[in-house]
């Protein structure tokens, strides 16, 4: 009896667990990348202990890869000397960890996973359990195999209705930011379902769980259904069986209902994710970069959008428009579809895969003064480069009419016009 | 004791330490830079043994530990906050760097005041203003960190278990 982390957390304790209670857990995998990889190490050099399970390591060059300046080679040296050194399975560079995560099928459904990095929450697409925490962590995990939790109460979004064209998951998980606010969720479970959340596609859901760290929470999670099953035995090596875990006579702390039928398109604007406006008051507002990228929407079915939005067109001629794949595997499809022709055509940059611009070390940096509109889950000040530019966030059909004008703009407008 | 920096509500990391600093993951290195963005004369004037005092959530955005490092490099004794984001918490504690949460110390103590505080009762005291404010005790497997200094130390001479076994 619980809700969706109580049963996920009871199963892997072998025990039931409530809210509240402080469990020591099993971790599946333990996921880190090249920017918190590094302090891990040294972490594990100063317990001195060996590694519990090799298997369960997962490393990825994604955050200032490839690298941009010598510091950050170092960081890729040094991972790599690790990896042959302690003979590690899993080492990947090809693309965004938490992507590329999803595709090799480390993430099923009741897994418990963990990675250093705060989007970890991701993984809760699957109904399993993923959360951010630092490298310290990483690296006691890496000797123990184990994780200390303390089971979140939980936050329910009941979502009703279809959007409209026009209106994606992105739109409707940045009005749920600003509905609940930066720390709405914090140390909370939010689980999100109802029919709108049945109906939609593993590229859209993933939006959810994804950002859900953007309002503070400990994880994000989606029950497992036919579409998760679907995924894994199309998309992944992963086998199963795999287990439904679905929530059993729940207590939920706080049930949220909102209906999207009703929703336009939104924007979080600068300089805080929960800083939400319909997208119609920011509209005409110019931007100076527009980047489609990142963990959040730079998918294939995100490309596809912009794509069909860019088609035949070109983009304003004096705004910088980078595209970065979310990973290797969505960019060869791209390219063998035609898509990345159609985005060169109508004057896109597409970069390597990779974290990109988002986290303001290459791929797409601001200068003082700068607004960009971009896909990605978060806006702080300073995240793209200069702490005077300014970071407003939306969806990948948003961020292509925007391309377009040079100005804020509806996608709905565009899409009309085809 | 020592002086107390305020900070306001949501100090993310990007504000604590930009993701372009942390490249190195040196403690001094790191305090150089420290709330660069959003107090630049902090990374020179802070001394050893200085408070940092902020709003609700502080700490939110990345899971980045050069957060709570670069704090800890500068010579900061605590950080008093109305309430702490969950993985710059968990990373404070791990790494060694005392966190209290306390709203109304945060109400009560102005930037440049003088603080004291005692972290194994969790009394905080503006000797400023002569004011007392009594901050939340920490959970008793938290404490167990504290005292090893952080996560590190205490796995050289526990197992794992020990930290949730009964007392």
């Amino acid at each position: 009896m619980g809700t969706l982390i109580e049963e996920i957390f009871s199963r892997k304790a072998g025990r039931r667990v409530q809210a509240g209670e402080i469990v020591l857990l099993d971790v599946d995998y333990i996921m880190s990348h090249d920017n918190t990889t590094p302090l891990a190490i040294k972490a594990f050099r100063e317990i001195g202990k060996p590694i519990y399970d090799k298997n369960r390591i997962v490393l990825h060059l994604d955050h200032a890869y490839p690298a941009p300046n010598v510091m950050a080679a170092e960081n890729h040296r040094k991972i790599i000397d690790f990896v042959k050194e302690q003979e590690l399975p899993h080492l990947f560079m090809q693309g965004v960890c938490h992507q590329v995560m999803l595709e090799e099928g480390f993430i099923t459904p009741g897994a418990v996973v963990i990675g250093a990095d705060s989007h970890s929450n991701t993984y809760g697409v699957m109904g399993a359990f993923g959360a951010g925490l630092g490298s310290t962590e990483i690296a006691v995990a890496w000797v123990t195999g184990k994780c200390w939790f303390k089971v979140p109460e939980t936050i329910r979004i009941e979502l009703h209705g279809q959007t409209q064209p026009g209106v994606y998951a992105k739109d409707v998980m940045i009005h749920i930011a600003g509905l609940l606010g930066m720390d709405g969720a914090t140390y909370r479970s939010v689980e999100f379902g109802g029919e709108y959340i049945e109906n939609l596609p593993m590229h859209e859901r993933i939006i959810f769980p994804n950002m859900s760290t953007e309002i503070g929470a400990k994880c994000g999670l989606i029950a497992a259904d036919q579409v998760t099953i679907d995924y894994l035995e199309n998309e992944t090596p992963a086998t199963g069986p795999f287990e439904m875990i679905r929530p059993e006579s729940p207590c939920y702390e706080r049930v949220l209902e909102i209906d999207v039928s009703t929703l336009t398109p939104q924007v979080a604007c600068h300089p805080d994710v929960d800083n939400v406006k319909p997208l119609e008051q920011v509209e005409g507002l110019e931007v100076h970069e527009v980047y489609i990228g990142t963990c959040t929407n730079a998918r294939y079915e995100d490309l596809e959008i912009v794509a069909n939005m860019l088609k035949g067109k070109r983009v304003n001629p004096l705004v910088r428009v980078i595209v970065t794949p979310a990973s290797q595997r969505i960019y060869k499809k791209a390219l063998q579809n035609g898509l990345i022709e159609i985005l060169m055509d109508a004057g896109c940059t597409v970069t390597g895969t990779g974290c990109g611009a988002c986290i303001g070390r290459h791929g797409g940096i601001l200068a003082p003064g700068e607004r960009a509109l971009t896909t990605m889950n978060r806006n702080f000040v300073g995240r793209m480069g200069s702490p005077l530019a300014e970071i407003y966030l939306a969806s990948p059909a948003t961020a292509a009419a925007t391309a377009l004008t040079g100005r804020i703009t509806d996608p709905r407008k565009m899409q009309k016009s085809e | 004791m020592g002086k107390a920096w305020t900070f306001g509500e949501n100090m993310n990391t990007d504000e604590i330490i930009p993701g372009r600093f942390n490249i190195t993951i040196d403690p001094k290195e790191l305090a150089k830079h420290v709330f660069c963005e959003v107090k630049p004369e902090f990374a020179k004037a802070v001394r050893p043994g200085d408070v940092v005092v902020g709003g609700p959530n502080f700490g939110c955005g990345s899971s980045r530990e050069h957060a709570p490092i670069a704090i800890k490099g500068a010579g900061v004794q605590c950080v008093i906050a109305a309430s702490f984001a969950r993985i710059f918490f968990r990373n404070a504690i791990n790494i060694g760097l005392p966190i209290l949460e306390c709203p109304e110390a945060v109400e009560g103590i102005r930037e440049g005041d003088e603080v004291d505080v005692d972290l194994a009762t969790g009394q905080i005291r503006n000797l400023t203003t002569g004011a007392v404010f009594q901050a939340r005790p920490l959970p008793d497997f938290v404490l167990k960190i504290a005292a090893a200094g952080g996560i590190v130390n205490f796995l050289k001479e526990h197992d794992i278990q020990e930290l949730i076994n009964a007392e």
